[in-house]
């Protein structure tokens, strides 16, 4: 699948905006986090541009942007749907959650609000995971590994930025350098599953299944039915080299979870001060940087269905990237 | 609304069965399905740099050519690849905004492209490649089953059917309604066989492709070797020898 990078940037930004929003909205409202004002200002300042800067990116590959509102009117059968109205309707308890915690006024309904803004990102991360989890014709994206490995990356990088912004403002708290660490862990052993289990999984369409020709007999693609490139070559035909594919996964795993585990570790070795903070604003940095890389080749090595038309079964198919 | 339609009992199921022993390859169907969309209902379909070194274009309907079998057993296969009307059409359910939608009453899968925001979503669903983007119109195009010709009253009554079906000079494509068993496309898909593209995908494809007759290997046979190899006799063989000179 061809990785448009407005989708790319959109799923990275807001699921860390989302996982940034989850947390602070379970965790202020149970005194885990500092309730000052410029904590409360930064991070969901900081939560809300990552969210906004999302969505306004993935309006930017469709057709008619102007016409994006109509796409909430499907949630029955959609994820996309379901996702545009899930993410519009976290706004509403995310800036009553922002604004009375700017007015000092946390109480019971700003707790509320913070609670609804949490259940409000998580199944806004659910559903962006489930319209790629509900396209059969991918194999990479119909497989179990994607909704928690969508969840988990977006509670990881949402973590790193509260560690982040904790840190900033020199509040960072043992609990929150250790959730963040684990959560670097988890995401990275969901995501090494999920490539492992791509790579020993074999597509289930043949040629054959395809075409309703025999089994039995090789079927190769003769003569291609146009010249030149065309809409499903390049969107559905897209194709990274085997090697390129291993080396970013290496980069992803370097940059989304090695790194920003050290720099936490350094981070939390200095206990406090401006060296502290920008080591975990860069671990909160690489961290994200990585899940770019990570979320480019979620589209780059999906394969869809409509390539075996094309170029029948490549042996690489069932290929292992180690 | 892309929410699928409730299946009625004895509902229309209109599509194409395409015959892989006629087809001979002449993409006739795909130009005159491009020729008859390019205006109307479904245009305009854009080709993009039409008289330079790369051009490429939106069409709804391809032909495939592949080999079956190896060597001498070797055997070529024409494939026209187009919608098929899916009965579970993932392409519909995905749509955000209600531009894609299946007709209760006949079937057909259609886009309004006043709705569509091309998003690309429904082209991702679809496992055959069926919808192509209109990128110079943001919208997404796919095979209407010619709706605005079958059922158009100012054409003669054999005329109203798809563009491609009327083009295809060995009629290897057939049009009809798949939800009446006894109707001419319903006999010819179950006395051969008609089968279902990529069953395992769930859609359940309402259009069928009727199996090349025999896969068998096209080869001499020994009495017409043999036949080849006996030398003329009399006048024959005074015209070899002559020629032969």
């Amino acid at each position: 699948m061809h990785p448009a990078l407005s989708i790319v940037f959109f799923t990275t930004s807001s699921g860390a905006g989302y996982g940034l929003l989850a947390w602070i909205g379970l965790l202020a409202p149970i005194g885990a986090l500092p309730l000052t004002r410029p904590f409360g200002a930064v991070s969901l300042v900081l939560a809300l541009a990552f969210i906004t800067a999302g969505l306004l990116s993935s309006t930017f590959h469709l057709g008619h942007p102007e016409r994006a509102w109509r796409a909430i009117s499907q949630w029955r059968s959609s994820w996309l749907s379901r996702e545009g109205l899930a993410a519009l309707a976290t706004y509403v308890p995310a800036l009553a959650f922002a604004g009375l915690w700017l007015l000092d006024g946390t109480g019971m309904l700003w707790s509320a609000c913070g609670l609804l803004a949490a259940a409000g990102s998580i199944v806004t991360v659910i559903c962006t995971a489930m319209i790629y989890r509900s396209l059969k014709p991918i194999r990479q994206w119909d497989n179990a590994w994607v909704l928690p490995s969508y969840l988990m990356l977006a509670a990881m990088t949402g973590a790193l930025w509260l560690a982040a912004a904790l840190s900033a403002l020199d509040v960072l708290r043992p609990a929150a350098t250790v959730l963040a660490a684990a959560l670097v862990l988890a995401a990275a052993a969901l995501k090494m599953a999920y490539w492992r289990s791509i790579d020993r999984n074999s597509a289930v369409s043949t040629l054959a299944s395809a075409t309703g020709l025999p089994r039995n007999r090789t079927i190769r693609p003769l003569d291609p039915p146009h010249t030149e490139e065309n809409y499903l070559l390049r969107e559905m035909g897209y194709r990274i080299a085997r090697r390129h594919a291993a080396k970013l996964r290496r980069i992803a795993a370097l940059g989304g979870f090695l790194a920003p585990l050290i720099l936490l570790a350094l981070a939390w070795v200095l206990r406090g001060g401006a060296a502290s903070a920008l080591l975990a604003l860069a671990a909160a940095l690489t961290a994200t940087a990585g899940v770019l890389v990570e979320r480019w080749l979620f589209f780059a090595e999906a394969k869809h269905t409509v390539a075996l038309y094309y170029r029948g079964e490549p042996s690489s198919d069932a290929h292992s990237l180690r | 609304m892309t929410s699928l339609p409730t299946p009625q009992p004895g509902a229309k199921k209109l599509a194409l069965v395409i015959d892989l022993d006629t087809c001979v390859g002449c993409h006739a169907c795909v130009v005159s399905c491009k020729e008859w969309n390019a205006f109307g209902e479904t245009g305009p379909l854009p080709e993009f740099g039409p008289y330079q070194s790369e051009p490429w274009g939106v069409w709804l309907n391809r032909v495939h050519t592949f080999e079956v079998g190896d060597g001498e057993d070797g055997r070529t296969v024409y494939f026209p690849k187009n919608c098929y009307h899916c009965e579970e059409p993932d392409c519909v359910t995905v749509c955000p905004t209600g531009a894609s939608y299946k007709r209760a009453e006949d079937g057909i899968v259609l886009v309004d492209a006043a709705l569509c925001i091309g998003c690309k979503l429904c082209s991702w669903a679809c496992p055959y490649g069926a919808r192509e983007l209109d990128g110079d119109g943001g919208v997404m195009k796919k095979c209407t089953l010619c709706v605005d010709r079958i059922y158009d009253e100012n054409l003669d009554e054999a005329a109203r059917i798809p563009a491609c079906v009327a083009a295809c000079p060995t009629s290897a494509r057939h049009f009809g309604d798949l939800g009446d068993a006894g109707s001419a496309v319903s006999k010819l898909v179950a006395e051969r066989g008609g089968c279902d593209p990529m069953p395992e995908m769930g859609y359940r494809p309402v259009g069928k492709y009727l199996p090349p007759r025999s896969m068998l290997p096209i080869r001499a046979t020994d009495e017409s070797a043999a036949q080849g190899s006996r030398s003329p006799n009399g006048f024959l063989r005074w015209v070899d020898r002559v020629l032969s000179r």
